[in-house]
């Protein structure tokens, strides 16, 4: 079998991907290879037609393609190398990729370093138990989207949308735009997922009711869709006896959450997290396998790009770091091509791990492994809350002293939300003492 | 079916409009009254934002529609387009049907324009993604 040798394999080709080849290169690393299982660069953003990409990264506001773009050209113009059509099969111990394509069958490539940049995917009609039959015009929402924008084929004429997040909201203007009705979009919380600006700009401004605490109970037609059964739930998200209510439709569409796409990650012996469903990553973004780096909605659902592309950039900058720092210990004394800005610095000595507790309403902490003493300025710690908290406070406790105490007038679960743990303020308050625990909580007062 | 919908935003009634505003997560319920004389009093907002934001909407509300054109010679069926910046609300649905009825060849690329000054609204219809064609 044929054999590659790279220093960074990125795998998946989209906005997490393309912003680590380009941080990997400008760190030094020129010896990079992109793995895209599609026939073109970009990832989902290339079915993301709507605008509001880009406020954070570039100022203005773009659509999913153009935010693409603007990676993909600096990919080209750095002439980082990538494979389109070319599908990763397995990855193995000594951070081997096993990958196939149509030019060179299988063929495996032994990496300096790996970053997963895989994605997530749609949580399925499997996932959600919804009885019925399994006629056509169940879609997941993202399937509807790439019939409608890259097929330009419309899925269905009359639609119930099930899920509230941005996704299903953008759905539901896209197939009204196209001549679909949209009979309403249902949510089983009491509060939807999706953004404020898209309740208004996709369900408001076309009329299209959104039915909170309310769920799909039942599926009916056996060839097509011919109705589903709504009712509403009740604390414990039970459907209510009573309040079924038969909505005749054609299509049902599926906006239910996203799942980090791990399959590939669990042929090394990553350290898995039960709560976001990616490994669980250091500061450094580096997993649990010597030369394994994540980033992007593979390591947790993000909701901007611009905060994938943010992560992802700094997990391939690390990677190349990792490469540069494995050299010099190899071939000691000889110069080499890959120049790192990290380990110029003197690596202290005494280096201990904590790990980040997430607690009163706190799911999770990406970093989830911190490093002290800290090698950085500042890290971006962040987080998702459990519910929705109105006039709340964000809490960092380090060795059990509240170090930041930030108020928020509102937290919800759809938003990702950032804490930055800074160098300056941890070195001045705590010296030389051991860093043994770090907590984000959120607090009343 | 039986109407329940648990939200009245985006409703107007005689004088006074009902918004949602969209500058942050709060989602400030808006409302605004358009009183003799054009004046516009906003109360709900929590911040000046939400005032911005709900005499825009009043006065001009305006979107940039995004869609999607017929392509010939392209890898897919259609490209993606928008309107190079905001158009009036009210001109959505005319804008769709003219793009229903265009197309385009490849190669096509980024900020090519597809429709010059759509519908009368002064803004250029621009594709949004890179279309090379088939090889």
């Amino acid at each position: 079998m044929n054999r590659l040798q790279k220093d960074i394999v990125i795998i998946g080709g989209g906005p997490a991907g393309l912003a680590a080849a380009v941080s990997a290169y400008d760190a030094g690393c020129r010896n990079i290879l992109i793995l895209e299982r599609d026939r073109e660069l970009g990832g989902i953003l290339n079915q993301c037609i709507h605008n509001g990409f880009g406020l954070h990264t570039f100022g203005e506001e773009l659509t999913g393609p153009e935010y693409a773009g603007r990676f993909i050209e600096r990919v080209k113009e750095r002439k980082i190398a990538y494979a389109l059509g070319t599908m990763v099969l397995d990855l193995k111990e000594g951070n081997i990729v096993c990958a196939m394509n149509r030019e060179q069958g299988v063929f495996e490539i032994e990496a300096g370093a790996i970053v997963l940049a895989m994605g997530c995917r749609e949580r399925a009609r499997g996932a959600l138990n919804i009885p019925g039959y399994r006629p056509a015009g169940i879609y997941s929402a993202g399937t509807a989207q790439y019939y409608v924008n890259r097929e330009g084929y419309l899925p269905g004429r009359e639609v119930v949308i099930l899920g509230s997040g941005d996704i299903g909201l953008i759905m539901a203007r896209r197939m009204t735009l196209e001549g679909a009705t949209v009979r309403c979009v249902a949510e089983i919380q009491p509060y939807s997922g999706g953004l404020k600006r898209n309740i208004v700009q996709c369900l408001d401004d076309y009329n299209i009711p959104l039915r909170l605490r309310t769920t799909v109970i039942d599926i009916i037609g056996r060839k097509r869709v011919e109705a589903v059964v709504l009712a509403r739930v009740d604390e414990n998200n039970k459907p209510i006896p009573g309040t079924e209510e038969t909505v005749p439709c054609d299509t049902l569409l599926l906006s239910c959450g996203l799942l980090p796409e791990n399959e590939l990650t669990k042929g090394l012996p990553v350290e898995m997290s039960s709560v976001t469903r990616g490994p669980v990553v250091d500061d450094h973004y580096a997993t649990s396998v010597p030369g394994v780096f994540a980033c992007g909605n593979v390591l947790h659902v993000h909701d901007l790009v611009d905060y994938v592309s943010r992560e992802a950039g700094l997990a391939g900058r690390y990677a190349a770091e990792y490469v540069a720092s494995r050299m010099h210990t190899s071939d000691a004394g000889q110069d080499t091509q890959v120049h790192s800005s990290a380990e110029s610095k003197d690596t202290p000595v005494h280096s201990s791990t904590v790990i980040c507790t997430a607690e009163h309403g706190v799911r999770y902490t990406v970093p989830e492994k911190l490093h002290f003493p800290m090698q950085e300025d500042v890290v971006d710690v962040k987080f998702r809350v459990d519910n929705i908290y109105r006039d709340h406070y964000v809490s960092v406790y380090v060795n059990g002293e509240r170090i930041q105490h930030i108020k928020k007038r509102i937290l919800s679960p759809g938003e990702m939300e950032t804490v930055k743990l800074l160098q300056k303020q941890i070195g001045q308050s705590f010296g030389g003492a051991d860093i043994v625990s770090v907590t984000v909580r959120l607090e009343e007062e | 079916m039986a109407e329940q919908q648990e939200r009245t935003t985006g409703t107007s009634r005689g004088n006074i409009r009902e918004l949602t505003c969209i500058g942050c997560p709060m989602g400030c319920p808006i409302t605004v009254t358009i009183e003799e004389g054009g004046m516009l009093s906003v109360t709900g907002n929590t911040c000046p934002v939400g005032d911005r934001y709900a005499r825009a909407e009043v006065t001009e509300p305006r979107r940039i529609v995004t869609g999607t054109v017929r392509v010939k010679g392209g890898r897919y069926p259609v490209v993606s387009v928008k309107t190079a910046s905001g158009i009036p609300k009210e001109k959505i649905l005319d804008i769709m049907k003219v793009l229903k009825q265009t197309q385009v060849s490849a190669p096509i690329h980024i900020g090519d324009v597809v429709v010059a000054d759509i519908c009368g609204t002064g803004v250029d219809i621009v594709c949004t993604c890179e279309e090379t064609g088939k090889e």
